[in-house]
C-alpha cells in the first residue's frame, strides 16, 4: 500500500455510471525478494503484475489466459486483496478496493467470491459441507435464522446440481467434479456479483470439465453473474469468455473479444500460444501453421528491457523491440495489442526471423 | 512381427479383506518399429498401470500381473545397436517383459525400453547433479566412464535442445525450468537408443508453448531414430497430432482402437464420442455447447456384469448388461467394444433414461 487511503472511497464517476462492474487501473503487485540473516534487506522485486488495466462488463465473462508465472493468478488474488497491492486501483461497482481498510474490504468480499483451482485443497477436510457453506453466511452476518440458513445452503447446492444429502458429508467423500461443485456452491451461497474462477477445471478429467463449464454458464444465464475466469488453457478460456486478455510476464499483451482473438490474433505471443494448443482433429493438427517458441519464460524478477516478449519473439526487431516497451494500444474497437509491429505482421510485410 | 506385442495384459491389485481391483483387465495392442501408439483415457482407466507393468515397475506384493508382453529384440531390421549384455540365445528372439526376472529387466530398462515420466521434478533425484544422473545410464549400459561419459551426456542434452549442456551437467534439478527437466528426462531415456520409449503424460505438467516444444522433440526422435513410442495421455489433442494408432481405455479395457484418422473421423464408442464432445475446441465457434459425459467413473459397473460404461451412456439398453461386450472389428483395423456403437442403426438419444446404477450412485454428480 504505497498510497494513503483517499478520503472519498465512496464513488468514482468513471465506474459508477457505465455497465462495467470491475475496472482495474494500472495494477501493480510486486513481491519483495529478501535476503540476509540478521538484517532483512530487500534486494529486488518480483514484478508479478506490472501495470495491468482491464474492464469487466456486468454480466459478462472476462477470461485471463497465460502460462504459469505470467501473473494471472496474482492479479485475481489482488482484486480480492488476498495479496497486497503495490500500486494502482481496483474499482468495483464504484468503490476502489485497493484503498479500502481491511474491515471494509472484508465486508466487500460478500460481493466478490472466488472459486479455487484445487477443489480438495481449498475445502477444509475436517469441516462437513454444511459447515463449509454456512461459514461464509456467518462471517457476513447473514445467518440469523437457522431455517433460512438451511434453505439458502440447500438452494446453493441444488443450483450446482447436488442434493441436500451432501450436507453432512465431508470433502473426501466426493469426486473431484463434485468437490468443485461444492466450491462453486460456497461462492454462490453469498449471492455475489462477481466470481473469480482461478483455473476452475484444470484439476478435473475432461468429461467432468465439460460438466463444470456448462454449470458455470448456466449459473451466469440464470443469475446474471459476472465472471473473471483465470486459466492456462486457451480453448477453455475462449469457450467461456466474452472478452479474453492474454498475459505475458506480468502485463496484458492482447485483449479482444473471444471470436476476434481467435480469428485475428495480432500479438506474436497470442499466435504462438494458439498454435501450440493441440486440437483433437488429425487433419487440423497436420495442416496448421506452428509457431514454436524457443526457450523459457524469463524471470519476472529481472524482466527483459523493452518488449517483455522480444527474447522469444519470432518477429522481434533488433532495435525497437529491445529498447522501447510497447504500450497496450487500441488497433480496432475492443481490440488492444501491445506490439510495435502488430500491423506489419498482420499484413505480412514483416516476416518471421 | 511388431516390436512390442501386448497380449491380454491384466493387473489386479489385491489386499486382504478388500475386493480385488482390476486396474487393467485384458488389454492387447501392438507397437511397430518407428510407430507412435497412444493409450488414451481419463484418470483411473489403467493407462499408467499398463506402462508400469511393461517396465516391470509394479511392486511385487499385492499385485497380480497376467498376460504377456513380447518385446522383439535386436535382429530385426531396426536401427538398434547390438548390445553385448544380451545373452546370445535372445539375440534373435524376443523377451516377455512380464515374465523376465528383476536382473534381466534391469538390463533391458534403459537399453531396450525407456520411460519418460509425467512429473520431471519428482522423477529426478533432487540431491544428485543432472550430469551424474545422465551418465549413470551410460555407465550402466555402455560402460562409459569419466570424461567419455560426460562428453556423451553433454551431447545427449544438446540433442534434446538444452542450451549450454556442460553447465547443466553440474547443476541440480531444482535449478532447471520444467521444460529443461523434461528434456533432461528424455535425454536419459534416449541415451542408449532404446527401441521402445514409454512416455507417461510427458507434457501434462508443462505450459502449452513448452508442451509444443517437447512434442516436436518426441516427433523428431521417433522420426530420426526409429524409436517406437508408447504415448500415454489424457489429452486427445496431443494424440491427434502425434500418434499413428490409438487405443482408448475405459475402466481397464480397450473400448476403441484404430488408426488416428479413422478413429477421429468416425469414433464409434459412445465414450470416445463423449470425450471428443466434452473438450472445448480452440477452432470451434464460440458458444457451441459442450456435451459432457454424465456421472463420473464412480458410477461404473464391473465388466463381468456388462458394459462398464453403461451407467454413463446415453445409448444404454438392457442388452448392454448381458455380459461383457466383445472387442469387435468395425472396419479394417478399427475395433470397438460396444453393443450399440454410434453410427450403426440404433436410434440416437437416450434409450431408456438414466443408466442402470445411475440413480443410486450418482447422487449429486448431476
Amino acid at each position: 500500500m504505497s498510497q494513503l487511503m483517499s478520503a472519498d472511497t465512496g464513488t468514482n464517476e468513471a465506474a459508477a455510471g457505465g455497465s462495467s462492474l470491475l475496472e482495474v487501473h494500472d495494477l501493480k503487485v510486486h513481491f519483495p525478494i529478501r535476503s540476509g540473516i540478521l538484517v532483512d534487506r530487500t534486494i529486488g522485486h518480483v514484478r508479478a503484475v506490472d501495470g495491468v488495466s482491464l474492464t469487466v462488463e456486468r454480466g459478462s465473462t472476462y477470461g485471463l489466459v497465460g502460462e504459469s508465472g505470467c501473473g494471472k493468478t496474482t492479479l485475481g488474488r489482488a482484486v480480492l486483496r488476498l495479496v497486497d497491492i503495490t500500486d494502482g486501483q481496483v474499482w468495483f461497482d464504484g468503490t476502489d478496493l485497493a484503498h479500502l481498510g481491511s474491515e471494509q474490504m472484508r465486508r466487500q468480499r460478500r460481493n466478490l467470491q472466488m472459486v479455487f483451482q484445487d477443489p480438495l485443497g481449498s475445502l477444509n477436510p475436517r469441516q462437513n459441507i454444511q459447515s463449509i457453506l454456512t461459514e461464509g453466511l456467518q462471517v457476513h452476518g447473514l445467518s440469523t435464522d437457522r431455517q433460512d440458513t438451511r434453505r439458502r445452503i440447500v438452494q446453493a447446492l441444488d443450483d450446482v446440481g447436488m442434493s441436500g444429502r451432501a450436507l453432512s458429508r465431508y470433502p473426501h467423500e466426493f469426486s473431484g467434479g463434485q468437490r468443485q461443485r461444492i466450491g462453486i456452491a460456497r461462492a454462490l451461497v453469498l449471492e455475489p456479483e462477481l466470481i473469480i474462477c482461478d483455473e476452475p477445471v484444470s484439476a478435473l478429467d475432461v468429461s467432468i470439465q465439460a460438466q463444470v463449464l456448462n454449470l458455470l454458464e448456466e449459473l451466469q444465464r440464470e443469475r446474471g453473474l459476472t465472471y473473471l475466469v483465470i486459466a492456462h488453457d486457451l480453448a477453455v478460456v475462449r469457450h467461456v469468455s466474452d472478452t479474453v486478455g492474454v498475459m505475458y510476464l506480468g502485463s496484458l499483451v492482447e485483449e479482444a473479444d473471444s471470436d476476434t482473438l481467435y480469428a485475428q490474433p495480432r500479438h506474436p505471443y497470442t499466435r504462438a500460444l494458439m498454435s501450440a494448443v493441440p486440437v483433437p482433429d488429425p487433419t487440423v493438427e497436420d495442416s496448421r501453421e506452428r509457431i514454436l517458441l524457443h526457450g523459457d519464460l524469463p524471470s519476472p524478477s529481472n524482466p527483459p528491457a523493452g518488449c517483455r516478449f522480444h527474447t522469444r519473439c519470432p518477429w522481434s526487431q533488433p532495435q525497437r523491440c529491445a529498447e522501447e516497451r510497447p504500450e497496450l494500444r487500441t488497433i480496432a474497437p475492443g481490440h488492444r495489442v501491445a506490439c510495435h509491429f502488430a500491423e506489419e505482421i498482420a499484413e505480412g510485410t514483416l516476416q518471421r526471423n | 512381427m511388431p516390436l512390442l506385442t501386448v497380449d491380454d495384459l491384466s493387473v489386479t491389485f489385491t489386499q486382504r479383506g478388500e475386493r480385488d481391483v482390476h486396474a487393467v483387465d485384458g488389454v492387447s495392442f501392438t507397437v511397430d518399429e518407428g510407430q507412435v501408439v497412444g493409450l488414451v483415457g481419463e484418470s483411473g482407466c489403467g493407462k499408467s498401470v499398463t506402462s508400469l507393468a511393461l517396465m516391470g515397475l509394479l511392486p511385487s506384493r499385492g499385485v497380480r500381473v497376467g498376460g504377456a508382453a513380447h518385446l522383439r529384440l535386436n535382429g530385426g531390421s531396426g536401427a538398434g545397436t547390438p548390445d553385448d549384455t544380451i545373452p546370445d540365445q535372445e539375440q534373435q528372439g524376443s523377451v516377455d517383459l512380464l515374465a523376465a526376472d528383476a536382473r534381466r529387466m534391469r538390463d533391458l530398462r534403459g537399453s531396450q525400453i525407456a520411460m519418460v515420466f509425467q512429473d520431471p521434478l519428482s522423477s529426478l533425484n533432487p540431491v544428485v547433479p543432472l550430469g551424474l544422473q545422465v551418465t549413470e545410464i551410460l555407465t550402466r549400459h555402455q560402460g562409459l566412464r569419466g570424461e567419455a561419459a560426460r562428453t556423451k551426456a553433454a551431447e545427449l542434452l544438446e540433442r534434446v535442445g538444452i542450451p549450454d549442456p556442460r553447465r547443466r551437467l553440474r547443476e541440480y534439478p531444482h535449478q532447471q525450468s520444467g521444460g529443461i527437466r523434461q528434456r533432461a528426462l528424455i535425454a536419459m531415456a534416449v541415451a542408449c537408443r532404446p527401441r521402445l520409449m514409454i512416455a507417461d503424460e510427458p507434457t501434462t505438467a508443462l505450459d502449452v508453448t513448452i508442451q509444443a516444444q517437447i512434442l516436436e522433440l518426441l516427433k523428431d526422435l521417433v522420426h530420426n531414430e526409429g524409436t517406437a513410442l508408447l504415448m500415454i495421455t489424457h489429452d486427445l489433442g496431443v494424440v491427434a497430432g502425434l500418434c499413428d494408432g490409438i487405443n482408448v481405455l475405459y475402466a481397464g479395457r480397450v473400448v476403441e482402437a484404430g488408426p488416428r484418422s479413422a478413429l477421429f473421423a468416425a469414433p464409434t464408442h459412445p465414450y470416445s464420442v463423449g470425450l471428443l464432445h466434452s473438450i472445448p475446441r480452440l477452432d470451434a465457434p464460440r458458444g457451441e455447447p459442450l456435451t459432457p459425459i454424465r456421472g463420473s467413473i464412480n458410477d461404473n459397473i464391473a465388466w463381468n456384469d456388462g458394459c462398464a460404461f453403461a451407467p454413463r451412456c446415453d445409448r444404454y439398453t438392457e442388452a448392454c448388461l448381458e455380459g461383457p461386450p466383445e472387442l469387435r472389428h468395425r472396419s479394417g483395423e478399427h475395433l470397438h467394444r460396444c453393443v450399440h456403437p454410434v453410427g450403426e442403426g440404433h436410434q440416437e438419444g437416450p434409450a431408456s433414461g438414466a443408466g442402470p446404477a445411475a440413480t443410486s450412485t450418482m447422487e449429486g454428480s448431476g
